[in-house]
């Protein structure tokens, strides 16, 4: 991945020259506070989660831990619900992923064309970004309502049904996947934006005197030439997915992510074992699980992205 | 700590001259503009309607045809919320928690980003590698270790339990360190030495300057993910001394049930990061866009 190879540049090598040993200490001092609290609040939280998920910890009395081996994770792969949680940070992931980043792209493409206003539109698309997920979803919550919801409202005043965006498991999934469209389709077109401006304009040049049309244009030069920024807004949307919380935790209000369930992802699964059933143990090993899959899908990105480049050349 | 927001809000940083862009290849036709502007409506819309709720009573929100267009309550919805659901508090809470956060983190970042940069020492590619390793993991998957420190602490529901944890960022360190591996040339370091400066003055005196520009788009993105940072702070804190985000989850779970008054809460929970956003849009939108990855 980009982010590997960057650790391996070039350093910038001062001369040598006598100052002791202070001199050579000096640099660990300037990384002292950095890695203190790292250490302290970053690394140690992430690693001490998967000795949690071994103990029975109970949310009062958290200094406590019973050692269970891995009993929180048999009973977590034997939870219907887990596998519920499971799925259903799949598809919503898939609804609230794949539409934003091609229209982020769309827009990206448009926002790249000689433009009036250019500053308006890029500030006015990202505004949603500025937007915190507990504001935004209480909004989409209230323009999702059922019974005096503006978009049913709209609906029934074009003569469609009423959609029930709660209840209904499809409608709900998509209700909480707008929210999270609308929070970031502006800002991933702002970054396919910049991967675009660095792509030389003589090749679309050559390409315009090739005679291909802007839409060939779109489809080889300008998506070959943005692979690696689409490789990384892929890798951070998808790990975005498999976290999503607050937006299924506000959309009614309550950590079950629906009546039945039927919007409950992962993320909001470990907060339920955690702070509503008060298993704190338990919860770590659904931290735990979801740190793997993330791993997973890391990989998974890595390969494809090697992969193509291979068949490419 | 910053989760979902922060996961996301933090490319890789790399940041490029200001004066390499491209021309534009095309020029914009009206389908484009129509395009665009039907985005940008998209985009506005949700916080037109914030104020077109926060500002009507509640029985007009649920009547069978809703108001389309601002209302006379909104006062009165925002003292009520004010009152209710500790918005007041909530507000000087998060402006202490994102201040004292940003500053932390462009201190730390730099001095660290500093070091990464331009300095040589031994284990310098192993520390940069665990930095840039960690960078993509989702802090949210610590909460629960970190619930148990911050209550054998006694730090529960106090301030310090959200300031702690946020104090540094790695995404932060390999931000300042791109960014000052290009805008510090290695001479002006190395002219500092040659005058027997401490390392610590050379930060002082050449470091800083130089990094400012870097710093504050790294402050402005800290301000605005700390600001917004959700998970974290509704475990570590409660309804009685909430950050804005505390405050409106305690709104939307129901503690107050006038749905109009719901909505003003959000509206003057948001409403601060939206006039930083007035004001510096621009730079945010520049900041996001050198941020981002490069071919």
């Amino acid at each position: 991945m980009a982010l590997s190879s960057t650790a391996r540049l070039p350093a910038a090598k001062p001369a040598k020259r006598p100052g002791g040993l202070r001199r050579r200490l000096a640099p660990y001092g300037f990384l002292a506070p950095f890695f203190g609290l790292f250490a302290a609040f970053g690394l140690f939280p992430l690693l001490y989660t998967a000795w949690v998920s071994l103990h029975r910890v109970e949310l009062q009395t958290s200094d406590r831990m019973d050692w269970l081996g891995f009993q929180n994770y048999s009973r977590l792969l034997s939870d219907p619900f887990f596998w519920n949680a499971l799925r259903n940070t799949f598809t919503i992931g898939v609804l609230s992923t794949v539409p934003q980043l091609l229209m982020a792209l769309g827009l990206a493409h448009l926002l790249n064309y000689r433009l009036r206003g250019r500053t308006f539109f890029r500030v006015a698309m990202l505004m949603p970004y500025a937007t915190s997920v507990a504001a935004a979803t209480l909004v989409f919550a209230q323009l999702f309502g059922r019974d005096y919801g503006l978009i049913n409202w709209v609906l029934s005043s074009l003569g469609v049904h009423p959609v029930d965006w709660q209840a209904n498991t499809w409608a709900s999934q998509f209700g909480v996947s707008a929210i999270v469209t609308w929070r970031w389709t502006g800002y991933n077109a702002l970054i396919y934006l910049a991967g675009m401006q660095s792509i030389p304009g003589e090749l679309y040049e050559s390409a315009a005197v090739d005679g291909a049309s802007r839409w060939q244009q779109f489809r080889h030069v300008t998506v070959p030439g943005l692979r690696p920024t689409i490789v990384f807004t892929v890798v951070v949307s998808t790990i975005g997915a498999t976290q999503l919380f607050g937006e299924p935790l506000l959309y009614e209000g309550n950590s079950g992510g629906g009546i039945s369930h039927q919007y409950q992802t992962l993320g909001l699964y470990l907060y339920e074992q955690g702070w509503t059933f008060f298993h704190l143990g338990r919860a770590a090993a659904v931290a735990w699980v979801m740190f793997l899959l993330i791993v997973l899908l890391a990989l998974l990105n890595a390969a494809i992205a090697a992969r193509r480049n291979r068949t490419d050349r | 700590m910053t989760q979902l927001t922060q996961a996301l809000d933090k490319p890789v940083a790399a940041p490029r001259s200001s004066a390499r862009r491209s021309r534009s290849p095309l020029h914009g036709g009206p389908l484009a503009y129509a395009v665009l502007i039907g985005a940008t409506l998209l985009a506005v819309f949700p916080f037109y309607w914030t104020l077109v709720a926060a500002s009507r009573s509640n029985s007009e929100l649920s009547s069978a045809t809703p108001a389309l267009t601002p209302g006379p309550n909104l006062f009165h919805n925002i003292g009520e919320a004010l009152q209710q659901a500790e918005i007041g508090k909530a507000l000087l809470n998060s402006l202490i928690v994102a201040s004292v956060v940003t500053a932390g983190v462009v201190l730390s970042s730099t001095l660290a980003g500093f070091a990464f940069a331009k300095l040589r020492f031994r284990g310098r590619g192993a520390l940069l590698a665990l930095t840039v390793g960690t960078m993509m993991i989702p802090p949210q998957l610590g909460v629960i270790p970190l619930f148990m420190v911050i209550v054998k602490l006694d730090l529960q529901n106090k301030l310090p339990s959200v300031i702690l944890p946020s104090l540094v960022s790695a995404f932060g360190v390999f931000f300042m360190r791109q960014y000052l591996v290009q805008a510090l040339p290695d001479e002006l370091v190395e002219a500092g030495r040659m005058d027997g400066a401490s390392l610590l003055r050379i930060f002082r005196s050449i470091v800083l300057p130089v990094a400012r520009p870097g710093m504050a788009v790294l402050g402005m993105l800290t301000f605005m993910a700390t600001w917004n940072d959700f998970f974290w702070p509704i475990v570590a804190l409660s309804s009685q001394n909430p950050t804005v985000q505390v405050a409106l989850k305690s709104l939307g779970q129901g503690y107050v049930p006038d749905q109009s008054v719901v909505m003003a809460g959000t509206l003057i929970g948001t409403l601060p990061v939206l006039v930083v956003f007035a004001l510096l849009g621009r730079q945010i939108v520049g900041g996001i866009m050198q941020g981002a990855v490069k071919g």
